[in-house]
């Protein structure tokens, strides 16, 4: 293994774990605030419970994240030190910024953890939406670096340095909409998929269980209009992808000559020495659609890059299939959904609903870490679009298998204890039917442990 | 190179995040190393202690290093990148160390109660608390020694480990240990619920502040060789003197306060103490940010980033300073007065 190769390998397991971590951040402080909302309106105490418990395990994903996230902060200089001694006074800004929204997160997390007998309820319930707000905003603001790197705008280049740096207009880069919104969608459906798919699975075993009822109803207020709405976003992220990084978007398709009326691809395994594509469904006309809302229009192909500048289309393509093809699912069980929800019933009569939020359970995760493969892997060879390789960025440090091995390593054990820790949490939950429920409101959590 | 006084503004607000980050960051690493030594018939009680405290404030404490990484980077790029390049190992050793310190004590909090569950997680907590400290240290230290410069055609150990594999920056990072934990031990006697919980961490406040002096010394005679610049000017400079008797009064009034049982009195005596350290190497460092050849006005990005970053800062201390007084006000002992319910996050569950 290469240095570059480690060095890329390190960042990318770094990434996936944090990324895991940061859309639960974002959005299961929503699913708190609103349980916490519902129980304040109607005193159901299973809504202060759902709050309760969604916040303990907000409290040891959030932690996982903001130490894995320090992680990356330094690993930006430790893997590619090029590429922040470039880069760190133009997009400097949106990491600063990020720096702020990450400390009122953790403030009024701690507050929101803590407080639930310190401070008023209605300081509490705030306390909660600023998590909300700041965390959602932290989201953004890392995004915005991430687009700098795409579309990178805000200096001009001379004999390889930047000069003329405006950090005002490097936030401003037209990559900033299109991903930002994309990204926090799929924070949104991941997280409530996440949660839905559990509490799914509980009242599969205890159909009654008033508890996991409720927990499903305020999953699913943030999955569906999450999962509905990313398709556009999707659109609109894939058209100007293919304005401004035609490569990404033919390595993303596997088009490898420049067509007309390009088809788009749905599966397929492309072989890049060949330059074709087997097992295929194309769908005529749909991928010039995607990148310009015309079935008629001419889309460049791999053909128009030089080949050393090609991204892995095998990597582009089959995680962007993924992503699609996970992005459908959840469309699915959030149409579905949504009729199970507008009926009003009770949502354990809807096993089929129910088993297919089970299998969406990571569906989110899934499409969210396919949806990175397809940004990071699909600009290669560069770091930052068509301006600095990722192979001049890298730090002249030898041994970097070494970090890489260890990281993983400790990522891999991380993981395992979070998955156990947030097991029995699950498991520890209450158990009260409706009819119960009526007879003899819970007053006393059961106890976990 | 931007203008007056842009370059040292952002130095100043480096600074100031680095001393956020000792003071309050530090003190949750030395609680860590408190429960490592946690012993006799109150050991649970220390730790329950330790706990309670740093339980709702470490992650807020924790984002002043981020803040310093981000200003650094964002107004320092040069130096930003030569340190990740030189100091690689001991900072990738100390990522180690910040992520199983937060993961461990996160996992304790809300894992079963079981004393052999505890015990594992507690163990990787405290472990994590004491490196650390002491990898954060010997990276200052391998700083002001001057270890970072480019790679160039030296052997790998020369370039890479030699730098901070060497007497100063060991000598700084167990300072460093010390100072944390000291501070912590301080803080904790105020937080503590009963006077004999109190007593227990004077002692170790006592200890830690008096290992202090003997550390500096030893620190300050390596520093004659290994780091002269420094040593030039602690030892030759107008300023010296003065920050020596502020820094030694501090020290002193610290030591005193606390043999007299004037907890408060001792925690701010601590916290100035240990602020004139962080602030004392700066000034003996300045204008270099990488001794002996970088200097703030080399490494400084241009004047528009600094501007907007010194404007940023500013706003965002604006929004931040009240955040934090009200985090701190809900749970400090100080403020309301009352025992802490030793529960941590979720007490009706229990």
């Amino acid at each position: 293994m290469t240095d570059l190769l480690a060095a890329r390998s390190q960042m990318a397991v770094s990434l996936a774990f944090h990324i895991v971590f940061a859309v639960i951040g974002i959005g299961m402080p929503v699913l708190m605030v609103i349980a916490e909302r519902r129980w304040q309106t109607t005193r159901d105490p299973h809504y202060l419970e759902l709050a309760r418990r969604w916040a303990k395990g907000t409290a040891i994903l959030f932690a996982v994240g903001a130490v894995s996230g320090t992680v990356l902060s330094f690993e930006l200089g430790l893997l590619w030190p090029g590429f922040m001694e470039f880069a760190g006074p133009i997009i400097g800004m949106p990491f600063s910024l990020e720096g702020f929204a990450f400390f009122m997160e953790a403030i009024f997390l701690g507050i929101y953890l803590y407080g639930w007998d310190r401070i008023s309820e209605r300081a509490h319930l705030w306390a909660g939406v600023l998590v909300a707000v700041s965390g959602a905003l932290s989201g953004v603001f890392v995004v915005i670096a991430n687009a700098w790197m795409n579309a990178p705008t805000g200096f001009t280049l001379v004999n390889g340095l930047a000069t003329a740096i405006d950090p005002v207009q490097a936030l401003r880069t037209p990559a900033a909409f299109p991903q930002t919104l994309h990204m926090t969608l799929a924070a949104y459906a991941a997280t409530g998929f996440g949660a839905a798919g559990i509490h799914a699975a509980m009242l599969l075993r205890q159909p009654a269980n008033a508890f996991h009822q409720r927990g499903l109803r305020v999953a699913l207020l943030m999955a569906i209009p999450a999962a509905l709405l990313q398709p556009l976003s999707g659109h609109h992220a894939a058209g100007f992808v293919a304005a401004t990084q035609p490569a990404k978007f033919a390595a993303m398709e596997s088009l490898f000559e420049t067509q007309a009326a390009a088809p788009l691809l749905i599966g397929g395994w492309p072989d890049p020495v060949r330059r074709e594509v087997r097992y295929g469904l194309e769908i005529p006309g749909a991928l010039s659609f995607l990148a310009t809302n015309d079935f008629g229009a001419t889309v460049p192909g791999l053909d128009r890059v030089p080949r050393q500048d090609w991204p892995n289309v095998r990597v582009t393509h089959l995680a962007f299939q993924v992503m699609v093809g996970c992005g459908m699912l959840m469309i699915l069980a959030g149409l579905l959904g949504w009729r199970a929800l507008a009926q009003r019933g009770d949502l354990a009569q809807h096993r089929r609903l129910l088993q297919l939020l089970v299998i969406a359970t990571p569906m989110g995760f899934v499409a969210t870490e396919a949806g990175w493969i397809v940004t990071e892997v699909g600009r290669q060879p560069w770091i930052i679009q068509g301006v600095l390789r990722t192979a001049d960025a890298v730090t002249p440090m030898p041994g970097l298998i070494v970090p890489f091995l260890g990281f993983t390593a400790l990522y891999v054990l991380l993981a395992v204890a979070v998955v156990w820790l947030l097991r029995r949490q699950i498991l520890g939950a209450p158990d009260t039917t409706e009819w119960r429920r009526r007879h003899e409101p819970i007053t006393q959590p059961a106890r976990h442990g | 190179m931007a203008e007056w006084p842009l370059v040292e503004l952002t130095a100043v607000a480096c600074l100031a995040a680095m001393t956020a980050y000792v003071l309050f960051a530090g003190a949750d690493f030395g609680g860590g190393v408190w429960d490592l030594f946690a012993t006799g018939p109150r050991a649970k009680a220390q730790r329950g202690l330790i706990a309670d405290t740093i339980g709702p404030i470490w992650e807020a404490n924790h984002v002043w290093l981020i803040l310093v990484v981000v200003i650094l980077f964002t107004g320092f790029p040069k130096a930003y990148a030569r340190v990740s390049v030189s100091l690689h190992i001991p900072l990738t050793l100390m990522l180690v160390g910040v992520v199983l310190r937060g993961s461990a004590f996160t996992f304790r909090s809300y894992d079963r109660r079981d004393d052999e569950i505890q015990r594992r997680w507690g163990l990787v907590f405290a472990v994590a608390s004491l490196v650390t400290p002491l990898l954060l240290g010997v990276t200052a230290g391998a700083v002001a020694a001057g270890g970072v410069a480019p790679p160039g055609t030296r052997s790998f150990a020369a370039a890479y480990i030699t730098p901070w594999l060497a007497p100063f920056p060991i000598a700084i990072g167990v300072l460093t240990l010390l100072l944390f934990a000291f501070l912590a031990a301080v803080y904790l006697t105020v937080e503590a619920p009963n006077a004999a919980l109190a007593g227990d961490f004077r002692a170790r406040a006592l200890g830690a502040g008096l290992l202090l002096f003997p550390g500096a010394a030893v620190a300050l005679y390596l520093a004659r060789n290994d780091s002269p610049w420094v040593f030039t000017e602690l030892t030759g400079a107008s300023w010296a003197p003065v920050l020596h008797l502020l820094t030694g009064s501090a020290a002193v009034s610290a030591l005193v306060a606390l043999w007299r049982r004037h907890y408060r009195i001792a925690r701010t005596a601590a916290a100035v103490q240990t602020a004139l350290i962080v602030v004392g190497w700066a000034m003996a460092q300045w204008p270099y940010i990488l001794p002996p050849t970088l200097s703030v006005y080399d490494a400084a990005a241009p004047t528009a980033t600094l501007t907007l970053l010194v404007g940023a800062l500013a706003a965002g201390a604006v929004l931040l300073l009240p955040a934090l007084a009200y985090l701190f006000a809900i749970f400090g002992r100080s403020a309301n007065g009352e025992p802490r319910s030793a529960s941590g996050p979720d007490s009706h569950a229990r």
